[in-house]
């Protein structure tokens, strides 16, 4: 049932040129982030920002610069941080492919080690927030009723009461959190991609980011259980209007056709 | 009497007579069985739209009390510790606890609770079908108006119900309802405030309302509605039912099977299979899973909030209406809420008063006993598809922001698309319903005149084809001529006998003009007349 | 006309003869109920005990299921989850119970309407129908006796009775619209007042700390509420209804409105959350266009530009409560909103 709600969101018709995608991810940032901190081995970190450098030169220069400075095709990267890097590129949504109201989320082309150097070489055009550790972002011990109060405050607005994702203005939408790695989740609240407004650490905090996600996980996840039966997508009263009507208005009148039919009758010898 | 006979009949008679007997004598049931037990009913699917209704009446009615039995109508607010985790330690009222172990702690209570939600879904869906057949058949004539008034009634009820019934669990989805309906009853001029503070018992949400809400959904409207069902039936019964025409079934009879046993059996058995039906669907398909959706609080939501299917299309007018706000003398006309309200009661009263409107442009006293096809009442139809493309159009308003998501459009496209088509639709939809109407009606004249085309094509001695025309039989002929065609009203001449000038209401020009639209030439096609048919069935007027 | 008419009606014509008697005087005459013709089961006894067994099937699977439905009932415990292809994970005993209900109420209506479509007469059969209107003598009668009723009550001729017992009908149902002035105080200025007033500071809802103006970040969102006020305050729902406060921070040059950068601090600017549509709390907040919306009703708020309504059904702007930063470096309230939040109403003006 949830595979089958995955595939209702697809890439989004053109609307709108893509000048709007990436606008300022994260990259008004820079002003509360926290000081980059003194890498420990600088030789490992110096080999990755090359690769990342080159990677970036092929996958997104022609967009946002070859300095990352911005073009009219796409925003400076300067303080973006690595964490936006891994969002975008690990959930596919950079690259972009085609303009749009909004970048879908798609195949992700690049392995994690290359995502890595990109964001080293990004993150080493400007100071940005930084991608979270696993032990940052691990729903592990999390308060999960508390993440669900803080969700329907801060994210139901947008994304629906279980993270089915809603509509926003002019084509634009908040996308469905399901199967969203709990990785990309934090850094989407770290972050701030596209329209989506950030909710920086001064504000809500990691324990609230990850109790956030606890919650996520634990009412839109593979395992998580439908006690009535089929969701019917979660999207509430439209979808149960549409089902009652069709297949449960439908099926009674079937059966009232076949009550109200006449037996056949023999046929005449 | 002679007590010997007396105790001879009770010696002789079964126990089951010897029951009845004893009913009798108190009740006088023999008489009102004489008259009703073999009464007859027409078969026709569509007769049983209002046994949909009627039967998830009853079904909601007794999961219903079931469900009180578990429910606790209070916002007092207690921290939850039932067995749901994603809910542990928040704070939430009575209400939405106890709705919550209703679903988790209960055994068989979200069964119950699944079954009366969609039982409600069905019910309102069936009514709005059934009153479509209704109002399609031109069942609605006289002697069936207050009939008519009386399924209206059930149907506004039964949204009012389902409103305070959803609202009951008081969790974010349906407190976000009760918040709009707030925010819509302070719009209305000078009282608005009053009725607020009055129905809530203070400022929103303040303490009262789920309480409040239970009474009504509980007690006072089902108990309206109870009633208004029970008038119903009778004057079904009373009325006898309507048929379509066909042989051997005319104005002053009717053509069926019994009750007994027939319609026992089958009414009885269709009882069951609606239960059935919605039963296998409550244990398959999730509706309103409260538990995802969180205790109310005003100062949160979820995208997607809407309400059920019945009041979509109040929430569509409210949805697309532009915010017009008039201050003067330091009051504010919020119209752009008040609009809609007015809007969702003038809909519901168009139709309502349709019958009586029909009746009035016809000026027929008569009682009609046997149903119109829709094609035979071109502008009724036509009207009335026109009034379902709107409240259809205004429901596409209600889920604008479902429809843009997963059909990848802009809400604002929708919203400017709702706003149009809910002018323009109706009105494309009773051009294009009546011409397909004038249609059908040529081709059943066709079919009358000329007979059935039979798919036989034949090659006539000189080289022409063409194809063999079935003759109708007697019934078919009977069947689809039988309906009645009104003269258009005339004004009449301007002056009396008498060469007075004849005063003559506005109210009677409309009628006439009124008249004119329905049954005028091209307004309606006449039916295929006897003489017509003789000529060609008697080969004149050939070549 | 063409020829393929006249063969028609040729043919029409041979039919007609060739049934003789049938030609009747009016072409499409009502012929009469077409004569009954037997079922299957009616002249077939093998077939009617087909029948009966299948309704006594019907009915056996019915009871069968009512006992499942039973032993579901003790099996599962009421919190179990299975997985079922294609539903998912579901409850057990919702499932198991709901089907087997719906599987034994089913069979008892399958099995009685196939009992009375196959077993029992399908002749058809025909009521007269009497006018519903009373016949003049019938309605003579009661005239008459009203008239009789009347007279002999002297509800005529004594008008002083009338008129008092009309009045005193028409009356007395006041007693009871009295008594519902108890459901709720009058309104007053309720509706223009919210818990915000001058020095009070800005709870974030998220920590329930003061939040202080280098927490806010460019293109993020925070919610906050009055100091003072506790979620589990009896109060708290009516006076957050009211209170609840949207926070972002815009650069100080894309404001587009004067008196909004002024009430704003260093770019910070505070607006309801409640929308002045219905009062749904609205937050759907783009952070690159600044526009904000109402998942109810998609009213459309430019914060960007006072709040201003670029789009959907709200009449007027969020009203904007003017912030600073207090002595120890948290923002306050510098009063409490100047028009009141929500939705509007008659007294509003």
């Amino acid at each position: 049932m949830k595979k089958l709600s995955a595939r209702r969101r697809h890439p989004l018709a053109a609307v709108v040129v893509l000048l709007l995608a990436l606008a300022a991810t994260g990259g008004l940032y820079a002003a509360f982030a926290p000081a980059d901190k003194a890498q420990a081995d600088e030789t490992a970190q110096s080999l990755a920002i090359e690769e990342g450098k080159k990677l970036y030169a092929v996958g997104c220069a022609s967009c946002h610069g070859t300095g990352g400075q911005g073009t009219s095709d796409g925003p400076s990267l300067v303080g973006v941080g690595s964490a936006a890097v891994d969002f975008q590129v690990g959930t596919g949504r950079m690259p972009a492919q085609q303009p749009g109201a909004q970048v879908p989320r798609k195949k992700n082309i690049y392995s994690q080690a290359q995502i890595d150097q990109l964001a080293a070489y990004v993150a080493s055009l400007g100071a940005g927030p930084i991608a979270p550790t696993e032990k940052q972002y691990s729903p592990e011990g999390a308060d999960i009723a508390r993440g669900g109060d803080l969700f329907r405050t801060n994210c139901a607005q947008c994304h629906n009461f279980t993270g089915e994702g809603g509509a926003l203005t002019k084509g634009k939408y908040a996308p469905s959190l399901e199967g969203v790695s709990e990785k990309h989740l934090y850094e989407a609240m770290q972050t701030g991609p596209q329209n989506m407004p950030s909710f920086p650490d001064t504000t809500m905090p990691e324990k609230e980011k990850k109790d956030i996600i606890a919650y996520i996980k634990s009412v839109n996840g593979d395992e998580t259980p439908t006690p009535g039966g089929f969701a019917l997508g979660g999207l509430g009263p439209v979808s149960e209007g549409l089902f009652g009507w069709i297949f449960g208005l439908g099926a009674l009148i079937a059966v009232a056709i076949w009550v109200a039919a006449h037996t056949a009758k023999a046929k005449k010898s | 009497m002679s007590t010997t006979t007396a105790t001879e009949t009770k010696r002789k008679a079964p126990a089951g007579e010897r029951v009845a007997d004893w009913a009798d004598g108190r009740l006088g049931i023999y008489s009102l069985a004489k008259a009703n037990m073999r009464k007859i009913f027409p078969d026709h699917w569509s007769f049983m739209l209002g046994e949909i209704c009627l039967y998830s009446f009853l079904i909601i009615i007794l999961t219903g009390v079931y469900l009180t039995l578990f429910f606790h109508p209070s916002m007092n607010e207690v921290e939850y510790s039932g067995s749901y985790v994603p809910m542990q330690g928040i704070r939430m009222t009575e209400a939405y606890a106890s709705t919550l172990d209703i679903s988790f702690d209960v055994r068989g209570g979200l069964l119950i609770r699944q079954i009366h939600h969609w039982a409600a879904v069905i019910f309102l869906a069936g009514m709005f079908v059934h009153m479509m057949r209704v109002f399609f058949t031109g069942a609605f004539r006289k002697p069936r108006e207050i009939n008519w008034l009386f399924g209206f009634l059930l149907f506004v009820l039964g949204m009012f119900t389902g409103f305070t019934g959803y609202s009951l669990p008081d969790d974010l989805l349906s407190g976000t309802g009760v918040r709009f309906t707030q925010g819509a009853i302070l719009s209305v001029p000078i009282v608005g405030t009053y009725i607020s503070m009055f129905l809530f018992g203070g400022e929103f949400p303040g303490h009262d309302i789920i309480a409040r809400f239970y009474s009504i959904h509980i007690l006072l409207l089902p108990g309206i509605m109870l009633g208004l069902v029970v008038a119903h039936l009778i004057l079904v019964i009373y009325h006898k039912h309507t048929q379509f025409a066909g042989p051997g079934r005319t104005n002053k009879n009717v053509v069926g099977m019994p009750l007994l046993p027939v319609y026992m059996a089958k009414a009885g058995g269709f009882f069951f299979l609606v239960f059935g039906v919605i039963a296998v669907i409550a244990a398959l398909f999730t509706i309103n899973p409260i538990w995802a959706l969180g205790p109310y609080r005003p100062d949160q939501v979820s995208t997607g909030a809407q309400p059920d299917w019945y009041m979509g299309f109040a929430e569509g007018l409210i949805r697309v209406m532009p915010g017009w706000e008039i201050n003067l003398w330091g009051h504010t006309l919020v119209l752009g809420v008040f609009i809609p309200l007015v809007v969702f009661g003038l809909v519901l009263a168009a139709i309502a008063l349709y019958p009586f409107i029909e009746s009035w442009i016809t000026g027929d006293k008569r009682e009609h006993h046997i149903l119109d096809r829709p094609r035979n009442a071109p502008t009724r139809t036509a009207l009335g598809v026109a009034w379902v493309t709107s409240y259809m159009v205004m429901l596409i308003g209600g889920g604008n922001d479902i429809f843009a998501t997963h059909f990848h459009l802009s809400i604002n496209s929708i919203t400017w698309f709702v706003r149009i088509f809910y002018f323009l639709g109706p009105v494309l939809a009773f051009i294009v319903t009546k011409r397909i109407c004038l249609g059908l009606q040529r081709r059943d004249r066709d079919k009358v005149l000329h007979g059935r085309e039979s798919g036989i094509i034949k090659r006539l001695p000189h080289g022409e084809f063409v194809e063999v025309h079935e003759p109708l039989s007697q019934a078919q002929l009977h069947s689809l001529t039988a309906h009645e065609q009104y003269k258009p009203a005339h004004l009449g001449p301007v002056t009396d006998e008498n060469g007075v000038k004849r005063k003559l209401t506005r109210g009677e020009k409309l009628r006439v003009k009124l008249s004119k639209g329905y049954f005028a030439d091209g307004n309606q096609i006449p039916k295929a007349t006897a003489e017509e048919y003789k000529e060609i069935s008697e080969g004149h007027g050939h070549h | 006309m063409s020829s393929q008419e006249i063969s028609e009606a040729e043919s029409l014509r041979h039919e007609q003869d060739a049934h003789g008697t049938e030609v009747a005087e009016h072409p499409f005459a009502d012929p009469g109920l077409p004569p009954h013709k037997p079922r299957k089961q009616d002249i077939d006894e093998r077939a009617a005990r087909r029948s009966e067994r299948a309704v006594a099937l019907l009915f056996t699977v019915s009871m069968l299921a009512t006992i499942g439905f039973i032993a579901s009932f003790v099996i599962f415990p009421v919190d179990k989850i299975i997985y079922v292809w294609p539903l998912g994970h579901v409850s057990a005993t919702n499932l198991s119970l709901g089907l087997t209900l719906g599987i034994a109420l089913f069979c008892i209506g399958a099995g009685a309407v196939h009992w009375g479509r196959t077993l029992m007469s399908d002749e058809e059969m025909v009521d007269e129908r009497h006018a519903v209107a009373a016949t003049p003598e019938v309605k003579a009668k009661v005239m008459a006796d009203f008239a009789d009723g009347a007279r002999e009550s002297a509800i005529g001729r004594r008008p002083l009775i009338r008129n008092t017992m009309f009045g005193a009908l028409a009356m007395v149902p006041l007693s009871g619209v009295v008594l519902l002035r108890e459901l709720g105080p009058l309104p007053e200025d309720k509706l223009r007042k919210t818990l915000w007033s001058k020095g009070k500071q800005l709870i974030n809802m998220n920590t329930n700390e003061p939040l202080r103006p280098e927490d806010v970040a460019v293109g993020s969102l925070t919610f906050a509420k009055p100091e003072g006020l506790e979620e589990h305050a009896e109060d708290f729902n009516n006076q957050i209804a009211k209170a609840a406060l949207m926070i972002v921070r815009i650069q100080p040059d894309d404001i587009k409105d004067r008196r909004q950068l002024e009430w704003s601090h260093d770019g910070i600017v505070a607006f309801s959350k409640i929308c002045t549509h219905v009062g749904c709390p609205i937050s759907l907040y783009e952070q690159q266009t600044h526009h904000v919306l109402c998942p109810c009703h998609q009213s459309t708020f430019d914060l960007s530009d006072g709040a201003r309504v670029i789009f959907g059904p709200a009449g007027h702007p969020l009203p904007q409560l003017r912030i600073g930063v207090n002595d120890k470096g948290y923002l306050e309230a510098l009063g409490d909103f100047d028009v009141p939040v929500g939705p509007a109403f008659w007294e509003r003006g």
